[in-house]
C-alpha cells in the first residue's frame, strides 16, 4: 500500500548529530545498524514525536507528522505509532490485558477487552492477561509490548532492540514471530539494533550509522554484497547474505540442501523442513577461490562464477572479490598475493569453495 | 482536653493538604518531567521552608501578612479582615511552610516514572491529561500520599509558625501543639499530657493507615 509509506529527513548538527534520509514501505523491514550511542534510538523516538530534532520531515503516506520547514508537528499521541521499546516500558500498574487495552482508546469501550484478548492470544499469552509485568519473563513482557503496539493498529511499527533483553533461544523465537508479522502487517517496520544477527534474520533493507550519519544503505542482499564497506568489514565482518528454500535434507549425511538464486548450497543440518525459506550467510573470509574446481576435497560447495568486482582497499592488506554465481553477487576476502597469482579481475571465470560447516543458515 | 484546640489543629491539617495538594502535584511533576534554566534555584527556593527555623518563617509570613505589605491591604479589601491572627492567615502560612514537605515526595515519585514509560504512553496514543490521571499518577501515588502525610503531620506539630503568625486566639488560630504549651506554663501537667497523647495517637494511626495504604498500593503493583 503506497499510502502508508513512511519517509524520514532528519538532520541536526547538535546534540544529538543526526543526518539520515530514508523511506521504508509496508512488507519492508528496515534495520538501523550502528554502535551504541549512533543516534539509532534518537531516529525512532524523531519518528514517534518524542523528540524533535532542527530539522525533520516525517511522512506517514498522506499525513504530515514532522515538517520543521512548514511548522508542522503532531504531538506523539495524534501519530499512529506502533512502538516497541528496549526495555519494553509496560505500565507496571496495569496487567498484560490493562497494558493492551491502553492502547485502544480508538474503538468502542465495549470492544476494547475482547479485542485485548484477541491481540494477547495473537502473541501466545492468552493465560497471561491478568498477570502484571513483573509476574511475566522477559520474553511474555516483550511480547505484551508487541501486543500492546499492535493494539493502536500503528500505520508504522518501530523496534528498538527488541530482543536486547532475552536470551538466545527466546530471542530465536521472537525474531520468528516479527518475521511472520511483516509478512501479515501491511506497515513498514524499522527496526533499531546493534546485534547483526537480527537485521540477517529480519531485515530486507539496511541502513547503517554511525555518530548520527548514514554510511551506506539500500536493500539488505545488495549491501552485503558490497565489497567497498570497510566499515561493516571491521564491524562483523563482510559476507554475502542471501534468500534461499530447503530442497532437501540428507538425514543420514547431517547435511541440508538448500537452493537458491544461482544454484544450491549444502549447509549442516538444522532440523529444517524441506520448503522452509532461510537465510544464508557466507562469511567473505571463508570464501576460496580457484581457477579451476579441485578433485579430492572434503569440501560441499564449489561454485562456477564470473568476478564481477574488485575493491583493494588501501588500508587494509585484503582484497574483496565480488563474483556473480547465477543471480548471487558473493564476496571473498583473498590476499594481494592472490589476486596476482590467479590474475583475479573482472570478467575472470572462478570457482568459490565454501567448507558447509562455514555456511550460516539463519 | 482542649476540643477546640484539637478541632482546629485537624481543620487546619486538612486545609493544609486540601490547598496545598493540587498545586503540589502540578509544581513535582514540573520539577520532575521538565528540564528548564534556573531550575536548580527554584528547588533550593522550595527547599527553605525547610531549613528556616520555624521563627524566622513566621517573622517574614507575618510581615508580608501585615496591613503594610501589598498581600496584606489586598487581603483586607477583599475578605474584609486582617490575615495576621486570623485563621485564613494561620492556614496560607501553614501551607508556605508545608511546601517542600508536599513538593519534594511528589516531585521524586514522578521521578521514579521511567521516560519510556511516558513515552510508551504517549505512543498508546493517550493525551496529555489522560497520561496523567491513567499512567503518572497512579505510578506516582507512593509519593503523593507521602506528600500528604507528611504535611497533615507536619501541620499538627507545627508550633513556631502557628505562634508568630496565628498568636494563640481559642476556636480560631489556638492549635492543639500551642495548647499543649499553654497547658504546660499554666503548669497543667494533666492536661498538657492527655493532649501530647492524642497528638501522638493520631500521629501513630496516620502513620499506620499509611503503611498500610503503601502495602496495598505495592501488592496492587505486585
Amino acid at each position: 500500500m503506497a499510502d502508508r509509506r513512511l519517509s524520514v529527513t532528519l538532520r541536526q548538527p547538535a546534540p544529538i548529530p543526526l543526518d539520515v534520509d530514508f523511506a521504508c514501505t509496508p512488507g519492508d523491514v528496515l534495520a538501523i545498524f550502528g554502535p551504541s550511542g549512533s543516534g539509532k534510538t534518537t531516529i525512532l523516538r524523531s519518528i514517534a514525536g518524542l523528540y524533535r530534532p532542527a530539522h525533520a520531515l516525517v511522512r506517514s503516506g498522506t499525513e504530515t507528522w514532522s515538517d520543521t520547514a512548514g511548522g508542522i508537528f503532531a504531538p506523539p499521541h495524534r501519530r499512529a505509532v506502533g512502538f516497541v521499546f528496549q526495555e519494553y516500558a509496560l505500565f507496571p500498574h496495569l496487567t498484560a490485558a490493562g497494558n493492551v487495552i491502553t492502547a485502544l482508546g480508538h474503538r468502542p469501550r465495549g470492544e476494547r477487552r475482547s479485542r485485548a484478548a484477541e491481540l494477547l492470544a495473537a502473541v501466545h499469552l492468552v493465560d497471561r492477561q491478568d498477570r502484571r509485568p513483573q509476574e511475566l519473563s522477559g520474553g511474555e513482557r516483550q511480547r505484551v509490548a508487541l501486543a500492546r503496539a499492535l493494539a493502536r493498529e500503528p500505520a508504522v511499527l518501530l523496534l528498538d532492540e527488541p530482543f536486547a533483553a532475552v536470551d538466545r533461544a527466546v530471542r530465536r523465537r521472537l525474531q520468528d514471530e516479527i518475521d511472520a508479522l511483516r509478512r501479515t502487517l501491511d506497515v513498514p517496520l524499522v527496526l533499531v539494533t546493534h546485534d547483526f544477527e537480527d537485521v540477517i534474520r529480519l531485515a530486507t533493507h539496511l541502513l547503517i550509522l554511525d555518530r548520527g550519519r548514514t554510511i551506506a544503505r539500500g536493500t539488505l542482499a545488495d549491501l552485503m554484497s558490497r565489497p567497498d564497506l570497510p566499515w561493516l568489514r571491521d564491524a562483523v565482518g563482510l559476507g554475502s547474505v542471501f534468500e534461499a528454500v530447503v530442497s532437501r535434507r540428507y538425514r543420514e549425511r547431517g547435511l541440508v540442501e538448500l537452493r537458491f538464486d544461482g544454484g544450491v548450497v549444502l549447509a549442516p543440518d538444522r532440523a529444517l523442513d524441506e520448503g522452509t525459506r532461510v537465510r544464508v550467510r557466507v562469511p567473505a573470509r571463508d570464501v576460496i577461490l580457484a581457477t579451476s574446481e579441485p578433485p579430492g576435497l572434503s569440501l560441499h560447495n564449489a561454485w562456477a562464477g564470473t568476478v564481477s568486482a574488485v575493491h583493494a582497499d588501501p588500508d587494509a592488506d585484503r582484497v574483496t572479490v565480488q563474483m556473480a554465481v547465477g543471480g548471487l553477487l558473493l564476496l571473498a576476502e583473498v590476499t594481494r598475493d592472490a589476486v596476482a597469482r590467479l590474475r583475479i579481475e573482472p570478467g575472470a571465470s572462478l570457482h568459490a569453495l565454501v567448507k558447509s560447516v562455514s555456511i550460516d543458515v539463519v | 482536653m482542649d476540643w477546640e484546640a484539637l478541632r482546629v489543629s485537624l481543620v487546619l491539617g486538612s486545609g493544609t493538604v486540601a490547598l496545598l495538594l493540587p498545586l503540589g502535584i502540578w509544581f513535582g511533576r514540573l520539577l520532575a518531567v521538565r528540564e528548564f534554566r534556573g531550575k536548580l534555584l527554584v528547588e533550593a527556593l522550595v527547599t527553605v521552608p525547610l531549613v528556616l527555623p520555624p521563627t524566622v518563617l513566621g517573622f517574614y509570613l507575618l510581615v508580608a501578612f501585615g496591613a503594610r505589605s501589598p498581600l496584606g491591604r489586598a487581603f483586607q479589601a477583599i475578605a474584609g479582615q486582617a490575615l495576621p491572627f486570623s485563621f485564613q492567615g494561620l492556614l496560607l502560612a501553614s501551607a508556605i511552610a508545608n511546601i517542600p514537605f508536599v513538593v519534594q515526595p511528589i516531585q521524586r515519585g514522578f521521578e521514579a516514572i521511567p521516560l519510556d514509560v511516558r513515552d510508551a504512553a504517549a505512543c498508546c496514543g493517550l493525551t496529555p491529561w489522560q497520561r496523567f490521571v491513567r499512567i503518572e499518577a497512579p505510578l506516582a501515588w507512593p509519593g503523593i500520599l507521602s506528600a500528604v502525610i507528611l504535611t497533615f503531620a507536619h501541620t499538627l506539630g507545627e508550633f513556631g509558625v502557628v505562634l508568630m503568625v496565628g498568636g494563640n486566639l481559642p476556636g480560631e488560630t489556638r492549635t492543639l501543639s500551642v495548647a499543649i504549651y499553654d497547658r504546660m506554663q499554666a503548669f497543667d501537667d494533666r492536661g498538657a499530657g492527655v493532649m501530647a497523647a492524642s497528638l501522638l495517637a493520631i500521629a501513630v494511626a496516620t502513620l499506620v493507615a499509611t503503611t498500610a495504604l503503601a502495602r496495598r498500593a505495592g501488592r496492587r503493583r505486585g
